[in-house]
C-alpha cells in the first residue's frame, strides 16, 4: 500500500528500504518540502518557528542543566551556583535557559498578537488556535514550576503565594494546596515534585501540543495577512497558487529569522543576564527562606498582568476567590475567540475602526501591565476594571458590525472579481506580495480596490 | 580578606578560582590571602563560628558569595561608607543604610568614626505628616589612618571584588559575548543574502 504513492517499484537503497517500512518520505513532503504555505505572509508569521527553536533550546540546555541540579531544599541552591562556578559552560546553559523562559513568553505573544491581527483562529483553525492555548497554560505551569527550582528566597515565596491561590476555591481548598504542596507550607517535598513535573510531565506534554498544534495547521493549511485560503486556488498538479513550499522558501525565513532573534538573545544572555533584576530577580541571589519574605513579592514579568489581577480585585463574601476568578477568566475567555468573534472577515486589514482600536488598545494595555511595578500600582489605581479582557471580548463581538460595510462590498463586486480573477489582471503587479491575493474571490472590496489600483499602475 | 573573612564566609568562592582569575600562584594565594586553610579548592568560610557570632551579635553575618548579586554594588558602596556613631547602639554605631544593623565598624581605624548630621524634626507634625529629620551629611571629627578619597577608592575597590566574587566569569561572559554578537552578525548577513536569493522565485 505505501508504495503505491511513490511507483511501484521501491526506491532502491536505504532510502527505499526505509521508506517501504515507514512513512519517512511521505512525512516529510507533507509536512516539509511539499507543504505549502502562502505566498503573502509576513514577519508575524515567523514567531510560530520561532517559538518551536526556543523550545528546543529550552529542551537541551534544561537536559544538561539536570545532570548538574540537586532538587533537594538543603543542596539546590547551592547546585545552582556550583553550575554557575564550576560546572564547565554551566553559567552559558543557565543563562541560556534562564534567559530563554522569558524569550519564549515573548515569541509567544508575538506569535499569539498575530492571531489576534490576522485572524487565525478563526473557522477552520479554531482547534490550532485551542491547541495553542493550551500550550500557553503548559508554558505558564511548566514557567511556574522552573522558577521554584534555583530555591532562592523569591523562588520560595512566589510559589507559596501561588499555590496559596488554590486554597481560596471554598470547601476544597486548603486541602487542595496541601495536596499540591504535599506539606503544609512549601518545603523539600514540594521541590521534588515540582522538579518531576518541570523536567518529565510538563514538557512530554508540551511536546505533544506543539505536534497536535502544527498536526492541525498542516492538515487546514497556514492564514496569511488577507485572510484568504490558498487551497481553493490550485493548478493542474494540485499545488496551491498561492503558495510556496515550505522548504526552502520558508525554512531559509525561518533561518534569518533565528539569525535576529540570536543577535537579541545573545546580547541579553551575554550582556544582561538579569536584565536588571527582570528576567532573574536580585531577591532570589538569597536561598529560600521560610522565615524572611523578600522586601516586596513580585513575581517574574510574565506573570505580572495575573498577579495584578490577584491584588486589584477586592474580597468579598469572606473569601478572596473573585480575584481567582477573574484571573483565570482572562485566559479562558481567550479559548472562546474563535467563537466570539462575529466579522465575516477575518484579518484586521478589512476590518473597520473599532477593532483597530481596540486592538492596539489591547496590546497597549498588555504591554503597560506588564512593566515592572505596574502590578502593584498601575494596576490597581487606573483600571480598577480588566480592560485587556473587557477589550478582547469587545473585539470579538463589535468585529460583527464594524465589518458589515466591507462585507456588503464584497458581496457587490463579487461577479466582477471573478472575472477579473480569469483574466489574471494582477499577474504584472508591481506589488508582488499584495498580488497573491488578488486572484482570490473570497477577500473583500479592499483587495480588490488594492487590484484595481495595482492594475492602473501597470 | 584581611577585613571581612574572619566573621563572614562565602561559601560558594574557592581559593584557586580567585587565583587563576588573578594569574597568580597557589603560593602566592596561600601567602598573601589564605588564612584559615591550607588547600586551594577549599571555599572561603569564615574564622568565626556562626553559632557564636549569634550570641555575639544576635544574627550570624551573612555569607558574601552572592552578596552583590542579591544587595546590588551601590547599596554595599553606600552601606560600607555610612557607619556613623550612635552610642545608644551596643557596637557604638549605625548605618544609614540599614539602620540598626549588628555590623560593627570594622572599617573604623581607616575611615575614623564619621558623626552623621540629621535635619532638626518637626515636633508639630501631626500624625501620618512628615516629621522631616532626615539624614543630611556626615562630619568626620576622628579621621581614620587613610583620607575620605582613599577610603572611598578603598571601598570601592572592595565592592568590585565583591561584584566579582557574585559571579566569577562575569568578565569571561562579555568577552566571549562580542565573540558570539559578531559571529551572528556574519551568520545573520549570509542567512539574508541565502533568503534573498531563494525569493527571488517567489513572485
Amino acid at each position: 500500500m505505501g508504495n503505491q504513492n511513490y511507483g511501484t517499484t521501491p526506491a532502491p537503497g536505504l532510502w527505499g528500504w526505509i521508506n517501504a517500512r515507514f512513512p519517512l518520505e511521505k512525512m516529510l513532503k507533507e509536512h516539509v518540502t511539499e507543504y505549502y504555505a502562502p505566498k503573502n505572509i509576513n514577519v508575524w508569521y515567523l514567531f510560530g518557528g520561532l517559538a518551536l527553536f526556543v523550545l528546543v533550546l529550552q529542551l537541551v540546555t534544561g537536559i544538561f542543566l539536570t545532570m548538574s541540579y540537586k532538587p533537594a531544599a538543603t543542596e539546590a541552591f547551592a547546585s545552582v551556583e556550583y553550575i554557575m562556578r564550576d560546572v564547565e559552560w554551566g553559567w552559558l546553559l543557565r543563562y541560556l535557559h534562564s534567559t530563554g523562559a522569558s524569550a519564549f513568553f515573548i515569541v509567544v505573544y508575538l506569535h499569539m498578537f498575530r492571531g489576534l491581527m490576522y485572524g487565525s483562529y478563526r473557522s477552520p483553525r479554531e482547534l490550532i488556535w485551542i491547541f495553542g492555548m493550551l500550550i500557553y497554560l503548559a508554558l505558564m505551569a511548566e514557567a511556574f514550576m522552573g522558577y521554584l527550582l534555583p530555591w532562592g528566597n523569591m523562588s520560595y515565596w512566589g510559589a507559596q503565594v501561588i499555590v496559596s491561590l488554590f486554597g481560596t476555591i471554598p470547601v476544597i481548598g486548603d486541602s487542595l494546596a496541601e495536596w499540591i504542596k504535599g506539606d503544609y507550607f512549601i518545603s523539600d517535598i514540594t521541590l521534588n515534585r515540582f522538579f518531576a513535573l518541570h523536567v518529565v510531565a510538563i514538557p512530554l506534554l508540551l511536546v505533544f501540543l506543539v505536534v497536535a498544534h502544527i498536526l492541525a495547521l498542516h492538515e487546514v493549511g497556514s492564514g496569511n495577512p488577507d485572510g484568504t485560503e490558498i487551497k481553493k486556488y490550485k493548478d493542474a498538479n494540485g499545488v496551491p497558487l498561492d503558495g510556496m513550499k515550505f522548504h526552502p522558501y520558508c525554512t531559509v525565513e525561518d533561518v534569518l529569522a533565528v539569525g535576529v532573534f540570536l543577535l537579541i538573545f545573545c546580547g541579553v544572555v551575554f550582556f544582561a543576564p538579569t536584565m536588571g533584576g527582570i528576567f532573574l530577580e536580585a531577591p532570589n541571589f538569597e536561598v529560600a527562606n521560610p522565615m524572611q519574605t523578600p522586601p516586596e513579592i513580585a513575581p517574574v514579568w510574565y506573570f505580572t498582568p495575573f498577579y495584578a489581577m490577584l491584588r486589584a480585585v477586592p474580597s468579598a463574601f469572606g473569601t478572596q476567590i473573585w480575584g481567582v476568578i477573574v484571573m483565570f477568566a482572562a485566559i479562558v475567555v481567550l479559548f472562546f475567540l474563535p467563537w466570539l468573534d462575529r466579522s465575516p472577515v477575518k484579518s484586521i486589514r478589512y476590518k473597520g475602526w473599532f477593532p483597530r482600536v481596540a486592538l492596539m488598545l489591547l496590546a497597549i494595555s498588555f504591554v503597560v501591565r506588564h512593566l515592572p511595578g505596574a502590578g502593584a500600582h498601575l494596576h490597581a489605581h487606573l483600571f480598577p476594571l480588566l480592560p485587556r479582557d473587557a477589550v478582547v471580548v469587545a473585539l470579538g463581538q463589535v468585529q460583527a458590525g464594524a465589518g458589515k460595510g466591507d462585507h456588503q462590498c464584497s458581496l457587490s463586486s463579487a461577479p466582477r472579481r471573478s472575472s477579473s480573477r480569469s483574466r489574471s489582471p494582477c499577474r504584472r503587479s508591481p506589488l508582488p506580495r499584495a498580488r497573491a491575493t488578488c486572484r482570490m474571490p473570497t477577500t473583500t472590496s479592499a483587495t480588490f480596490r488594492r487590484c484595481s489600483a495595482a492594475r492602473g499602475t501597470s | 580578606m584581611n577585613y571581612c573573612s574572619g566573621c563572614h564566609s562565602a561559601q560558594f568562592v574557592r581559593f584557586n578560582r580567585i587565583g587563576q582569575d588573578l594569574g597568580i600562584t597557589d603560593a602566592e594565594l596561600k601567602a598573601n590571602l589564605m588564612f584559615a586553610t591550607e588547600k586551594s579548592f577549599d571555599t572561603i568560610k569564615a574564622s568565626m563560628p556562626s553559632a557564636d557570632a549569634r550570641k555575639w551579635f544576635g544574627n550570624a553575618p551573612p555569607d558574601l558569595s552572592l552578596i552583590a548579586r542579591a544587595r546590588g554594588t551601590d547599596y554595599l558602596y553606600n552601606f560600607l561608607l555610612g557607619f556613623y556613631a550612635d552610642a545608644s547602639r551596643p557596637t557604638g554605631v549605625n548605618n544609614t543604610m540599614l539602620p540598626g544593623t549588628a555590623m560593627p565598624h570594622v572599617l573604623a581605624d581607616l575611615q575614623g568614626v564619621q558623626v552623621a548630621v540629621f535635619a532638626p524634626k518637626n515636633k508639630d507634625a501631626k500624625e501620618g505628616e512628615d516629621a522631616g529629620g532626615e539624614f543630611q551629611r556626615f562630619n568626620l571629627p576622628n579621621p581614620g589612618t587613610l583620607s575620605p578619597e582613599k577610603y572611598q577608592e578603598f571601598v570601592r575597590d572592595t565592592v568590585n571584588f565583591l561584584d566579582y566574587m557574585g559571579e566569577p566569569v562575569q568578565v569571561k561572559r562579555r568577552d566571549l559575548g562580542v565573540w558570539v554578537l559578531l559571529f551572528l552578525l556574519v551568520f545573520t548577513g549570509f542567512a539574508f543574502l541565502l533568503k534573498r536569493e531563494y525569493f527571488r522565485d517567489i513572485h
